[in-house]
């Protein structure tokens, strides 16, 4: 019988901590596709953020280095520049990335890195328990927004993946969501291009992905994954806003 | 240029005075020597991509100055988790605060008793020469591999911007350990992680512990002070860095005043060479502290003689104007020695 479907080889066969109805899990299995589709799991370098995204390594068969929290950008570039034949990419999230780790990451891309970004946006901190993030969007009720937020004293949610388009340093950038299976087909089309674009070496890739945290945001799993599509997608575009030649 | 002979290519840093002379020579020469330059967008990009030089195995370092080193502080303290090698040198300023940019040795504490989180120490080096900036980063880097953890070599802007004749001597030979940690890609072998989450039952007691044990092991092997007149001295004075010399001109004039007078330089803050302080202090009964602040080292000068010599200090806060000169520290030896000989 011929196998059409089966866990990618950078995976590792385990169970993971992720909450049911968290989307990280295929977000994982896309990126664990991306490096599969290039054959670079055994020369690929990631960089761990803080976070539910953590345990990369418990989940990823590669080497692994543990970056303080917003730091990933600048540990990969360290590990880049030493290491320019790796491949290597940081994976992180939104309080990561686009609070705490603003400057890494705008830095990073400005340089043009040649490495991968992936950036889950939730729209919260999962990991601490759900308070509000830079990605939280208007009116949206956190931990630490229990009024939701307000543009007037919050500000408004960053879009990351158009703001990095603007660097110089930029080669892809582009935002996708895992909401629906032909939401992930795109997403797997889009992670495999911006892998590629480090695969031959042209500079800094980004690609951020939306995503549900049906713990922290007090839905069941197919309301979060539904929210995706009816409240994230309208505020965040999906769409490949920047791409080299 | 210790640490070129050494052999580290990569630097990471931020622009920031009295240090910047560092990043300057090294942007120029590295990328002669195919190494890598990054002036970084802060002092925690910084320190940040050092971790990610060091988690790949190679010899990697940053630089900066005492508010630079604050911000480096969090970046420490994961590289002392995570059991990474590298080098930071500070060419430390005064504060608190932005402070000024004269000699200082107020960041004491924050370099000797750690700065960042979570209890770890580092190794912290105390040239007082250009010479012995030179040797100590080679020894430096090599601390830094046979132990798997951050170095700090610790100077200030007089030690820093001094100019002084240098041999280029040697890098030492000295056996290291293969980096079996370090990250390469798997290339078709066991995963390898650099991190310093232990989250199971048990597991970061135990890395402490492991940690703790390192500690102690550098605290028998790898102390270094130098000790000047101290054989049959009355008074010993102590100091570190740039003051150490300043003391040293004038234990030189109270001797020729023919006052038994020694001076006592740790070169190694952490670890603090007890032992070898506290012999001679024994000897001679009292030490006096000098340093360009107003106390910290005197705090495990302390520690290290216990009851068996008198410990008095004396120091001046940094500041423009405040750098005291050896006649000033010759009155103050004078005072001190004069109450030595009368109490005996």
């Amino acid at each position: 019988m011929q196998q059409v479907f089966k866990r990618p080889q950078s995976l590792k066969d385990v169970q993971t901590h992720f909450c049911p109805g968290c989307h990280h899990g295929t977000i994982h299995r896309l990126v664990a596709d991306a490096m599969d589709l290039h054959g670079v799991q055994e020369r690929t370098i990631g960089v761990a953020s803080v976070g539910c995204s953590v345990f990369l390594y418990a989940y990823f068969d590669i080497d692994v280095v543990e970056a303080p929290h917003g730091r990933a950008p600048a540990v990969a570039t360290g590990v880049k520049r030493a290491k320019p034949d790796n491949f290597v990419f940081t994976y992180q999230g939104d309080g990561d990335l686009a609070a705490i780790g603003t400057a890494e990451i705008i830095h990073a891309a400005n340089r043009g890195e040649d490495i991968t970004v992936v950036f889950v946006n939730n729209t919260t901190y999962g990991m601490t328990g759900g308070q509000m993030a830079p990605t939280t969007l208007v009116g949206q009720k956190t931990s630490t927004s229990p009024y939701g937020r307000d543009r007037s004293k919050d500000g408004s949610p960053i879009r990351m993946a158009e703001l990095l388009a603007q660097l110089g340093g930029v080669a892809y950038s582009a935002r996708v969501a895992v909401d629906s299976p032909k939401h992930v087909l795109e997403a797997k089309k889009v992670m495999r291009e911006a892998f590629g674009y480090q695969a031959r070496g042209k500079g800094f890739s980004f690609v951020e992905v939306l995503s549900a945290c049906p713990t922290n945001w007090g839905m069941n799993p197919l309301q979060a994954t539904a929210r995706v599509g009816e409240e994230m997608i309208p505020y965040y575009p999906l769409g490949v806003f920047k791409k080299e030649e | 240029m210790g640490a070129v002979a050494a052999g580290c290519r990569y630097y990471f840093g931020y622009p920031i005075t009295p240090q910047s002379d560092i990043p300057e020579y090294l942007s120029r020469e590295l990328p002669r020597l195919n190494g890598e330059f990054i002036q970084a967008e802060s002092e925690i990009g910084a320190i940040n991509m050092l971790l990610g030089a060091s988690a790949c195995g190679t010899r990697a370092m940053t630089s900066s100055s005492s508010p630079g080193i604050s911000l480096k502080q969090e970046g420490i303290s994961y590289m002392a988790g995570a059991e990474l090698p590298g080098v930071i040198i500070n060419i430390s300023r005064s504060g608190p605060g932005l402070g000024g940019i004269d000699a200082s040795q107020s960041d004491y504490f924050q370099c000797v008793k750690g700065g960042g989180h979570g209890g770890y120490r580092i190794p912290v080096l105390a040239p007082n020469s250009v010479q012995e900036m030179y040797d100590l980063t080679m020894h430096a880097f090599d601390l830094a591999d046979l132990y798997r953890t951050p170095v700090m070599l610790l100077g200030d802007s007089v030690i820093g911007q001094m100019k002084e004749a240098l041999v280029k001597n040697p890098r030492p030979a000295r056996e290291l350990p293969e980096k079996g940690w370090a990250v390469r890609g798997k290339s078709g072998a066991e995963q390898r992680v650099v991190k310093s989450l232990f989250l199971g039952d048990g597991e970061l007691e135990a890395h402490n512990w492991h940690l703790h044990a390192k500690y102690q092991v550098m605290k028998e092997k790898e102390c270094i002070c130098e000790e000047y007149e101290t054989a049959d001295a009355r008074l010993v004075v102590a100091g570190f860095g740039s003051v150490s010399r300043i003391a040293h001109t004038a234990v030189t004039m109270a001797r020729e005043e023919g006052m038994k007078v020694g001076l006592f330089r740790p070169v190694t803050l952490f670890p603090f060479p007890e032992q070898a302080l506290a012999e001679a202090a024994g000897r001679a009964g009292k030490v006096l502290v000098v340093e360009l602040n107003t106390g910290q080292m005197v705090e495990d000068v302390r520690l290290s003689v216990g009851a068996a010599a008198q410990v008095s200090f004396y120091g001046r806060p940094p500041g423009a104007g405040s750098l005291p000169s050896p006649e000033e520290l010759l009155e103050v030896i004078r005072k001190n020695y004069d109450e030595t000989a009368r109490q005996a």
